[in-house]
């Protein structure tokens, strides 16, 4: 049986790359606990030595010949991203450049 | 006829005989839409410029009945990619993307000549059973204004059912084609994982995923299929297993045909009413040939649990691809990169969206992967072990959709447990790859459609039809409406 507290529920989010707002966590987190409850049922099962199944049918790998095929203009690419300078997409710094962090 | 009963087949006839034209279809279809989507709220987008030009090139080139989807105006879920037509996956995140490819589905669909009259609801990223958790508001049944019209293709069962189209494609992950089919009394096919590419479906839970095709009648439903389904190098899981023209086979009828009815379908909480319109309909089956027996599925209510581990999981991991960097919803005043992501994210995904990608976050997560995703995967297999054995000796399952007739609009939104119960007797299906249609069964006592579910081997939808179709012809469930 598992059960979270706040703590770990914003672990997860950070995992996640999602942040809530510190007045729902508590009861997210409780919620979480409900369906974990749920989801502990499967404790019930014996599954000893039973393999683990990823895919409703057998899949095998699919090979296909590598032959070069042009890819989708740069310009059509472009059309759905928020902001874009010299043709790049334009994002915020990865990391903090001011004085203080140098 | 009225809007209700046309259906591909009939509109075929008159396209071939010059009664109508493509055009008139179309026009015909916007009116209805406009006239009465605003009771419903099935559409998100209309394709109405789009959608006229294809008529005009439609009935320029002619008709047969070789090509019955020609100059047909179809609705398609908005899950699944349209070129150059808004697709939203009903979520803040996509509201304003524009996709620069069709999905394999569109592609054959647009060669088949069929026309994308507009872009249906669904519960955000396809997670839930009701159509209520969409950005752009719930859906309604067609039979009831007050209730959900089930989910997540709510939007193109109601669309169907209310006769604003003839047809619709949906999308089944636990149950998302079937239920709402069962709730708004249409047809609705999930078929065999890997009948239809998924390439162009917003991925949910890649394990599980199945585009199917939600239409009024057997025959259309298996027109629908047909045009659909088939391998595509674009999606690996496709099988290389070739579609049989099923209207060949689908009035050979259920003469020796064995059917099992798992016991566990009429326990955990399935009603009377249900309960009663399922046997009667095993009844109507073998009283054209077929023989019933009961057999026991005992691991059948761990479906659940299995369930929203796994396709919580996979969602998880599909879903990071939405970051506010490439398109999609961006947050504004970002101080840094890990700032635009988790803004983005946390701004962009609904309520139960992030629910789900929580959960499946944990169970995916270095110390709980073992007891929870592993697990999960373990009783999968137990599960799809006992479908298995059970068709060793029998052609077809059958049973009820779901437990219940459609509930109210905001009965379980506040509690996500019961929401997911739902789910319980579509869930096992996805888990197993089967392929499982909903046909119109019945009404409860409130005039609700009851759904009946058929569940043959893998790539066996031929069976499906063929028992689909012998019970529709024997009753008349498919030919009431709602008001």
């Amino acid at each position: 049986m598992s059960s979270i507290n706040a703590e770990q529920y914003k672990h997860i989010a950070a995992l996640a790359k999602l942040a809530f707002p510190e007045e729902e966590v508590a009861n997210n987190a409780h919620v979480f606990d409900d369906i974990l409850k749920m989801v502990d049922q499967l404790d019930e099962v014996d599954t000893t030595d039973v393999p683990v199944l990823r895919s409703g049918i057998e899949l095998k790998n699919v090979m296909r010949d590598d032959t070069p095929t042009p890819g989708l203009p740069r310009t059509e690419l472009m059309k759905n991203v928020p902001t874009e300078k010299d043709g790049f997409i334009h994002v915020p710094a990865a990391f903090d450049e001011s004085e203080d962090n140098a | 006829m009225s809007r209700f009963d046309e259906t591909i087949v009939s509109l075929n006839q008159q396209l071939v005989n010059g009664e109508t034209t493509a055009v008139q279809l179309v026009k015909d279809a916007i009116e209805r839409i406009k006239a009465l989507d605003g009771k419903y709220n099935a559409f998100i987008t209309l394709n109405e410029e789009q959608a006229l030009e294809q008529a005009k090139l439609s009935d320029e080139k002619g008709y047969s009945t070789d090509r019955p989807l020609q100059g047909i105006p179809l609705g398609i879920k908005d899950n699944i990619v349209t070129k150059d037509l808004k697709t939203t996956a009903a979520s803040h995140i996509l509201d304003n993307f524009v996709p620069i490819y069709d999905a394999t589905v569109m592609e054959k669909l647009n060669a088949a000549g069929a026309i994308t009259i507009g872009k249906l609801n669904l519960d955000e990223f396809a997670m839930g059973g009701s159509t209520e958790t969409s950005y752009f508001g719930p859906t309604k049944n067609a039979w009831d204004t007050e209730r959900v019209p089930g989910g997540s293709s709510g939007g193109s069962a109601a669309a169907v059912a209310s006769g604003e189209v003839v047809a619709a494609l949906g999308s089944d992950t636990g149950g998302s084609v079937r239920q709402p089919a069962a709730f708004n009394g249409i047809v609705g096919m999930k078929p065999t994982y890997g009948r239809v590419s998924r390439n162009g479906l917003i991925a949910f839970g890649s394990s599980l995923d199945q585009i199917g095709p939600m239409t009024r009648t057997v025959e259309d439903n298996a027109i629908l299929l047909e045009a659909i389904a088939g391998v595509d190098e674009h999606d690996s899981t496709t099988g290389d297993v070739s579609v049989p023209h099923y209207l060949d086979t689908i009035k050979d009828g259920v003469k020796g045909m064995k059917i099992a009815v798992p016991r566990e379908f009429f326990e955990e909480g399935t009603t009377e009413e249900v309960s009663a319109a399922v046997h009667k309909a095993i009844e109507t089956l073998e009283s054209l040939g077929a023989t019933a027996e009961e057999v026991s599925l005992p691991h059948m209510r761990y479906g659940i649990p299995v369930y929203y581990i796994v396709a919580s999981s996979e969602a998880s991991s599909n879903l990071q691809r939405f970051d506010g960097i490439r398109y999609g919803y961006r947050a504004d005043n970002v101080k840094d990169l890990e700032d635009l992501y988790v803004r983005s994210r946390s701004e962009g995904f609904g309520d139960e969206v992030k629910r789900r990608i929580m959960l499946g976050t944990f169970s995916l997560s270095s110390g709980f992967y073992d007891a929870y995703f592993n697990k999960a995967g373990k009783v999968r297999m137990v599960i799809a072990r006992e479908f298995q054995s059970i068709f060793e000796n029998y052609d077809l399952i059958m049973g009820p959709v779901t437990t219940t007739t459609a509930f109210k609009l905001g009965e379980r939104t506040e509690d996500p447990v019961s929401m997911y119960m739902s789910d319980l007797l579509t869930v096992p299906v996805n888990l197993a790859g089967l392929p499982s249609i909903a046909v119109p069964g019945g009404f409860d006592s409130n005039g609700l459609p009851i759904g009946i579910q058929m569940i043959a081997n893998h790539f066996q939808e031929e069976t499906i039809y063929k028992a689909a179709y012998a019970f529709e012809q024997a009753t008349d469930f498919h030919t009431r409406h709602p008001e």
